[in-house]
């Protein structure tokens, strides 16, 4: 069993990192989700739907399908790489990368969800009441949709704090750049370092209770202010 | 002057209208449900583009060919059947929101809008929290604080129960005196259009079957109106004299003089009178002896068989028949023992004249000198 301090050096430089990982990857998928899901809600069509599948598709690939064809992207002869200039497979921008593309259905959904529940009337009413489409968006869509976007956010920054594989994939684990709790309760285990392990397990465990709680909480506080 | 032309086919039916309406006063869009008068009010506010249209308001061309004015560039206010107040705004903020983006010069203001419609205590209550007749009166403020140049209702009462419509009618007529901005009112229920409406519009199956004004809309024996169960006429007039001791009004109306119940307010103020067709008899001579206070010269117009040995008689009042129209219904065998004909002279009595608007009436157009009397 461990002794001294309860978290070592590298524990805390790994609970940071992941926490730096998730904070970044929620606001990134925040950005890019958002006006994504929001185009979901509206449009119509077959392109919707494609992308609506493609957007989905994390839900359901092994993380290591998903985490070998990032591999290849990211990697040094891929013409993204090309195009950077730089490689970005094991480096925390390709986890980035990585984390927003596998989170992205968990954030989107909701999200989507929400702007599909309010029905197309608010928008319509604040056009009479001259809102241009981008004012209506952001002083009607957005604060109706706020419950959804909570959620998102949430089940957003669990989900990268909970990924294993992808990371795996094209991350490795650099210590302080790639190596995450998950990656590291792996090696924990792997080395039979037990205690250690339990203390990061136990920690996500705690953590992942307590996260979805509040969510559930706060969402529901959320929902009975509008009612 | 409101131009307004709209074709194109909708799910199972062809919608073909064409109208013209005046620039002023209620015009009621009227006819079945399904009929396309929605679609036609969203056309005009632009919530939905027609591929083909043309929409002039007031000179301006919202439509026409190519041209497509976005809905937030038209000077409407919308007023949807569900209230359809924001959920994540206060009341006030409500209200506010079309305010802060309205351009030009305010000619609706605050005060004004808050006192019409009685919403001042409301501010402080969430949206959820109001009854569905407050909820109403909020969205038609807010809409009317947008400062529309149009202002578009889609059946605002439709969604209300008759505890609440009866709630809102007299805020409705409030308005329709003190404002002078244009409404077009999408409804289905004929006692509403009779009591706001000063224009119809006649729509059935996407077509508008006739457009021109109440009165003659309603006893024009070529429209399916005069046919309903209880047909009315609506007359419109002037407050001559009150008598305080009788409690009656004598009210000036094109072709005669009418005696109504109530103190129906200042001399020269405008009312509008619903007098139902089954509550006047004819006779050949004035009547002597009788309780009934009115009883007027009319020349009949025009005479429509009804089911069960009824007939709905079409009169003008005044000896001339240049009058106010007026609908009788009388048994036929009362028409042949009378032996009555197109263009005589007969005395209408009427057993009952009511206003079309029970309201006490609105003392005068608000004007900003009593704005700020209030604030």
């Amino acid at each position: 069993m461990a002794e001294g301090p309860l978290l070592d050096a590298a524990m805390v430089e790994t609970i940071i990192l992941t926490l730096k990982l998730a904070g970044v990857t929620t606001v990134v998928l925040l950005l890019v989700g958002t006006p994504l899901a929001w185009w979901l809600s509206r449009a119509g069509g077959l392109w919707k739907e494609v992308v609506a599948t493609i957007v989905a598709l994390p839900i359901v690939l092994p993380p290591t399908v998903l985490g070998f064809y990032l591999l290849i992207a990211m990697g040094p002869n891929s013409p993204l790489t090309a195009l950077l200039g730089r490689k970005l497979s094991f480096t925390f921008e390709g986890l980035v990368v990585g984390s927003v593309i596998y989170s992205m259905p968990f954030v989107v959904n909701p999200i989507r969800n929400a702007f599909e529940a309010m029905g197309p009337r608010p928008m319509e009413v604040a056009a009479t009441l001259r809102a241009a489409p981008l004012d209506a968006f952001f002083t009607v869509a957005l604060p109706l949709a706020l419950p959804g976007i909570f959620t998102g956010a949430i089940l957003g920054f669990a989900h990268t704090v909970g990924e294993f594989g992808v990371i795996l994939m094209i991350g490795g684990g650099i210590p302080g750049e790639t190596k995450v709790l998950s990656v590291t309760i792996f090696d924990y285990v792997e080395t039979l370092q037990w205690g250690k392990a339990h203390i990061l397990a136990g920690g996500m465990l705690a953590m992942s209770f307590v996260v979805i709680l509040a969510m559930m909480l706060v969402e529901r506080r959320l929902n009975r202010a509008r009612q | 002057m409101i131009g307004a032309a709209f074709r194109g086919r909708l799910g199972s039916f062809d919608l073909d209208t064409a109208f013209e309406v005046p620039g002023q006063g209620i015009t009621a869009l009227f006819g079945p449900s399904g009929c396309g008068k929605t679609t036609v009010l969203r056309a005009i506010a632009g919530l939905m583009r027609l591929p083909e249209g043309r929409l002039v308001v007031n000179g301006e061309t919202w439509q026409e060919g190519r041209r497509f004015v976005p809905p937030h560039r038209r000077a409407i206010g919308y007023v949807f059947q569900e209230a359809s107040l924001f959920p994540h705004l206060s009341v006030e903020s409500n209200l506010r929101f079309g305010l802060r983006r309205s351009r030009g010069a305010a000619r609706i203001g605050w005060d004004e809008v808050v006192d019409l419609l009685g919403i001042g205590p409301l501010f402080d209550r969430p949206t959820a929290m109001l009854s569905g007749g407050e909820r109403q009166r909020v969205a038609i403020g807010r809409a009317l604080l947008s400062q529309p140049q149009l202002l578009l209702m889609d059946e605002p009462l439709s969604a209300l129960d008759r505890f609440s419509k009866d709630e809102i009618l007299p805020y409705l007529e409030r308005l329709h005196a003190s404002l002078s901005i244009p409404v077009i009112y999408v409804s289905h229920d004929i006692a509403e259009v009779e009591r706001l409406a000063d224009t119809l519009v006649l729509m059935g199956g996407g077509r508008v079957r006739a457009a021109g004004p109440i009165a003659a809309m309603l006893a024009d024996p070529a429209l399916p109106l005069i046919r309903m169960p209880q047909p009315a006429a609506v007359i419109d007039g002037a407050v001559v004299s009150t008598d305080p001791v009788y409690g009656l009004s004598e009210v000036e109306v094109p072709g005669g003089r009418l005696v109504v119940p109530g103190d129906l307010g200042p001399r020269g103020m405008r009312r509008r009178l619903r007098i139902p067709a089954s509550d006047v008899s004819l006779g050949r001579h004035a009547p002597l002896d009788t309780t009934i206070l009115n009883a007027l010269p009319a020349r009949i117009q025009g005479a429509e068989p009804e089911p069960g040995h009824q007939v709905t008689v079409r009169l003008a009042l005044g000896a001339d028949g240049q009058g106010a129209a007026l609908l009788a219904r009388v048994s036929r065998k009362s028409w042949d023992r009378l032996n009555l004909r197109e263009g005589e002279l007969v005395v209408a009595r009427l057993k009952a004249v009511a206003l079309a608007d029970p309201a006490p009436p609105l003392s005068t157009r608000v004007t900003p000198a009593a704005r700020t009397a209030t604030s």
